[in-house]
């Protein structure tokens, strides 16, 4: 369902993706590997139009959207959770939630979606009226997820979900992403350990320096001495 | 205590009066002000200028038309909006990215360019609109409460109020929120956050031109009019606090009231820098302002 070929892309005259090809098909769940700026949330900001490609084609169900700008991208549902959660500090957790569903393609199926979306999170509906900001990073975690859902995705882009989480956090979050994947969105996410991230995606792709180093299934990456020799450093 | 003034109890109330009906105009005004500052990080040095286009523009509607204030008022209040907007698309939107001081001047050029452009339309003369409907005064035992002033300053309250319930309560004013504490995050649930900026503008505009637009019942218009009132909304914006609405009303009032009985208890040509004063105390204890976040 998305297909990104020879993806490039800059920051000024800095190019920090260098032809980077990779797909997601309808229903998976993929993840992005790679060390601390190697250009992973780079190639998500590119996918969902937050920073607009040099070059290289991004096709999603079949319609080029490489350029295109976000509010375009998310219609599509096509919805993208950036790192370090990046909900709306002053807003509550049911405004968060409402803008999430913004965008005309989820609007009217709001109050439903929301409902959905407090029955998967309990604890965002207890909270419905606190503001964002006073939350612990766990349930922030659990507002972005949320307000991601409220968009009524069919591929979500998620950034390092398990950023700055406690254990206990990290693996609730882990649990919902599966289950959402279960629900049948497909889901390409970012997390920079090799083994949380393969014991969740059926495949992985691995970027280095803005660059495809290795991709292959979970288990095959996970037994090979290149991904030793990148994330452990021999 | 200003010489040859005894102070009794009339004359007192009569100045706190006085200086919340001013500090009502006050806050609408830095209100406009903080609402561009708090989406977008940018002060708008031409934010008085807009107060005096939007006064000459009731005075060339009553030059050209013999439309007293209160019938151009509206008409006056959406050409400001356009204004702000117009700003926004032609000058603002280019200069996004640009080096701090890059936007300070090209804000301040346009309010350089507002004010020559007054003076060449209507000289620097002092002008005013003779008998208004809105006039008179009334008598509230022994306080007496200008009529123009009243109907101003009631108006600003009334815009306050409505500013407030747009920001908090409808959809639009909570992307207007989200775009300004995350510009990023509210692009991807899909809000036209460039949109959010020019309708900023054009808020902001309107904001201090409805506060103008009252002004013409009993105030000169000229073209450095805005000035003091820009400066003062400075002043109330970094009081209140950097992008808050409610902090620009209780910084306003603050400010209107300090203005009001500084004038009356030392002497009125030390009550700007009473203002400035308190302003200096209230940003060394607490640089954040009363309601900031910043
Ligand atoms: N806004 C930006 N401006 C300039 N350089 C950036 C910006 N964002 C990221 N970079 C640079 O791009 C490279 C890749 O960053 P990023 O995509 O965030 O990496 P990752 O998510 O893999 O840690 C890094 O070298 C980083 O310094
Ligand atoms: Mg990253």
């Amino acid at each position: 369902m998305l297909e990104v070929e020879d993806l490039e892309v800059c920051y000024g005259d800095y190019q920090v993706i260098r032809g980077v090809s990779l797909h997601v098909a309808e229903g998976e769940i993929v993840s992005v590997l790679g060390p601390n700026g190697a250009g992973k949330s780079t190639v998500l900001n590119a996918i969902s139009g937050l920073r607009p490609p040099r070059a290289g084609r991004i096709e999603f169900e079949g319609e080029p959207i490489g350029g295109r700008p976000p509010h375009e991208i998310v219609r599509r549902r096509l919805v993208h959770i950036m790192e370090r959660r990046r909900v709306f500090p002053y807003l509550t957790v049911r405004q968060n939630l409402w803008l999430g569903g913004y965008n005309p393609a989820a609007r009217d199926a709001r109050e439903e979606t929301l409902r959905h979306v407090y029955a998967l999170f309990p604890r965002l509906a207890e909270r419905e009226d606190q503001l964002a900001h006073s939350m612990s990073g766990g349930e922030q975690q659990m507002l972005a997820l949320g307000r991601g859902l409220m968009a009524r995705p069919r591929l979500l882009l998620v950034d390092e979900p398990l950023l700055g989480l406690s254990p206990a956090a990290a693996r609730h979050t882990f649990e919902v992403l599966r289950r959402i994947n279960e629900t049948g969105v497909a889901i390409l996410f970012i997390e920079q350990n090799v083994q949380t991230a393969l014991g969740l995606a059926e495949r992985g792709y691995v970027l280095e320096s803005g660059r495809l180093v290795l991709e292959g299934r979970s288990g095959e990456l996970l037994g090979s001495d290149a991904v030793k020799q990148i994330f452990l450093g021999g | 205590m200003a010489p040859g003034a005894t102070l009794t109890t009339e004359i007192v109330i009569q100045t706190i009066v006085s200086g919340l009906l001013m500090g009502f105009i006050y806050a609408l005004v830095a209100a406009g002000l903080s609402l561009i500052f708090g989406l977008m990080e940018i002060v708008n040095f031409a934010h008085g200028e807009f107060m005096m286009v939007s006064m000459y523009s009731v005075f060339g509607l009553y030059l050209a038309f013999g439309l007293d204030p209160l019938v151009s008022a509206p008409l006056c209040v959406m050409f400001l909006f356009a204004l702000g907007v117009a700003t926004h698309y032609g000058i603002i939107r280019h200069i996004l990215n640009a080096p701090m001081l890059v936007q300070i001047t090209a804000t301040f050029g346009l309010a350089i360019f507002l004010r020559s452009l007054a003076q060449f339309l209507w000289t620097p003369d002092y002008q005013s609109i003779p008998d208004p409907i809105v006039s008179g005064r009334l008598d509230l035992a022994g306080i007496f409460i200008g009529v123009p002033q009243l109907v101003a300053s009631a108006g600003c309250l009334l815009a306050f109020g409505v500013l407030y319930l747009f920001i908090n309560r409808t959809e639009t004013g909570m992307a207007l929120q989200a775009t300004a504490q995350d510009r990023e995050a509210a692009s991807l649930m899909g809000i036209r956050t460039d949109r959010m900026y020019a309708l900023g503008w054009g808020i902001g505009a309107a904001c201090v031109a409805v506060a103008g637009v009252m002004l013409t019942n009993y105030y000169y218009i000229f073209p450095e009019v805005g000035f003091i009132f820009a400066l003062i909304a400075y002043v109330a914006v970094a009081l209140g606090g950097f992008g808050s609405i409610v902090g620009a009303l209780f910084a306003g009032v603050l400010i209107g009231l300090v203005e009001a009985l500084g004038g009356l208890l030392l002497d009125p040509a030390y009550k700007y820098a009473i203002i400035f004063a308190m302003y200096l105390a209230i940003v060394i204890v607490r640089p954040k302002g009363l309601f900031g976040r910043f």
